[in-house]
């Protein structure tokens, strides 16, 4: 029996209370001078990375240390994995290692849902493809609920998300985590960084939205390693209809949360010097990481009912 | 189950009276002595607790701790923590008399002892509670105490400012 967090749908609006509210306690103990606390001893956290990332992976690591849990790190580029053996191989292999929970990144839809069928550990999923990173969305959350102190929900509260729809699995993780708190979600995007199919309220006309009010704009990063075909003529131009420059920054009212999961495209996305932006809460994102992946992990893991254990114990007062 | 109240709300308000009273007498004074609360059923009696002390004789500081994450039964039941832990103060070289409703294994007590020990290291640590069941599984005993109450293993003892209760 074990609890995995693989997207934001399955993790359901009450999930997402649930976390964000053990987030609280977690982000106590990261204000501590000794930010650690021995809740996961003895449990193993396995990072299996098959895409880059310096922020995810650290912040994952990061979070289990402090929960006193054991680390490994699965290195693709120096595995077996080149030697041919399948991913199952390799995910069976480490969990007859002992293996708690598997933190996975995969350039594939659908890895996190596979290896969580093959193994009794717990699963989160780091990231698959263009699908979902379900963390980002939950730190996004959690970033705009301390900023903006509404530990209640986000009702009637106005989101904007621009740029690369099409590719960003932050996107959609950090779209539905806003849903499931009550928010209003739009996309703004041109027609070609949309997806085929949208379910969003959607506009490409950047100016009209700020024009309307936001209380959140959350840029994404233009993902030019995953621009195969030519969807924008040029990023000059994009920055010109949809990036934040000097000219829209000013219009911007001084509440407003600016937000970016990183890393950013200076002078693309976000073509205004940050410390100009008194909204941005970008820095406080990669903060709250650490915060929301302690809480994630504390919740496969402690809801992990021990296998050998059938002790009978009285309900502690 | 059938439901007996043990103590009435005038039981309970003198019971918290003459702790406050112990507590005072014990530490000749409040000279460093500040009162934690253990999330949840014991804020409400820190705070009542503190309230009179400062009643008679001058207010300390209060906290409260949660101590679910150095429970050491995670993983055996559902763990959560019920609220974030408040400790506005230094406790490094302070008497801390810590504070929970029922006082039963003893784990909670050893749990919250635990997590104390990450915020500083107090003079020394005393414990109050309002209602001691008995049945300790750990070498942990109260030094201030609303009622001894017997009970047995299965029964539950709800213990509010309305009274204490066991079902």
């Amino acid at each position: 029996m074990s609890r995995s967090l693989l997207s934001i749908t399955e993790l359901g609006a009450e999930g997402v209370q649930r976390i964000l509210d053990l987030a609280d306690t977690m982000a106590e103990v990261n204000r501590r001078p000794n930010p650690k606390v021995p809740a996961l001893r003895g449990k193993t956290v396995c990072s299996v990375f098959f895409e880059d990332s310096t922020r995810t992976r650290l912040s994952f690591e990061t979070a289990a240390k402090r929960l006193s849990a054991d680390t490994m790190t699965f290195a693709v580029s120096q595995s077996s994995l080149n030697k041919g053996e399948s991913l199952r191989d390799t995910i069976e292999t480490i969990a007859a290692m002992g293996v708690d929970a598997f933190v996975i990144r995969h350039k594939s839809t659908g890895a996190p849902w596979l290896v969580d069928d093959w193994t009794t550990a717990a699963v989160v999923n780091a990231g698959d493809g263009w699908h979902a990173h379900p963390t980002q969305g939950l730190l996004d959350a959690y970033t705009v609920r301390t900023a903006l102190n509404r530990p209640g929900g986000f009702d009637g509260m106005r989101v904007a998300i621009v740029g690369d729809i099409k590719h960003s699995r932050v996107a959609r993780s950090t779209t539905a985590a806003f849903k499931a708190l009550g928010a209003d979600v739009t996309w703004v995007a041109p027609r070609t960084l949309l997806p085929p199919t949208v379910h969003e309220h959607c506009v490409d006309d950047l100016d009209a939205v700020l024009a309307d009010g936001v209380d959140v704009l959350y840029m994404l990063r233009m993902q030019n390693e995953r621009m195969t075909e030519a969807l924008v003529p040029n990023l000059r131009e994009y920055t010109t209809r949809f990036g934040l420059t000097p000219a829209r920054a000013a219009r911007l009212a001084p509440q407003t949360l600016v937000m970016h999961p990183g890393p950013i495209n200076r002078g693309v996305e976000i073509a205004v010097d940050l410390a100009e932006l008194p909204g941005a809460v970008i820095t406080q994102q990669v903060t709250n990481g650490i915060a929301i992946r302690m809480a994630v992990l504390f919740d496969c893991l402690a809801a992990n009912q021990d296998p050998t254990s059938d002790l009978e114990r009285p309900e502690l007062s | 189950m059938s439901e007996k109240r043990v103590l009435t709300p005038d039981d309970v308000r003198r019971a918290t009276t003459r702790m406050a009273h112990e507590i005072i007498e014990r530490n000749q004074g409040l000279d460093g002595v500040v009162l934690i609360g253990i999330q949840t059923g014991g804020v409400w009696l820190a705070d009542a607790l503190g309230s009179e002390i400062a009643r008679i004789e001058a207010s300390v500081p209060i906290g409260s701790i949660d101590a679910s994450l150095y429970r050491d039964d995670i993983g055996l039941r559902p763990v959560s923590p019920a609220a974030v832990s408040e400790i506005g103060f230094d406790v490094d070289g302070s008497t801390i008399v810590l504070v929970d409703d029922v006082l039963f294994t003893g784990r909670t007590v050893r749990a919250a002892l635990d997590a104390l020990g990450d915020y500083g290291r107090p003079r020394a640590v005393q414990l109050a509670v309002m209602v001691d069941r008995g049945h300790r599984e750990l070498p942990i005993r109260p030094d201030f105490v609303g009622k001894n109450l017997p009970t047995s293993n299965d029964e539950d003892v709800s213990v509010t400012s309305d009274g204490v209760v066991i079902s």
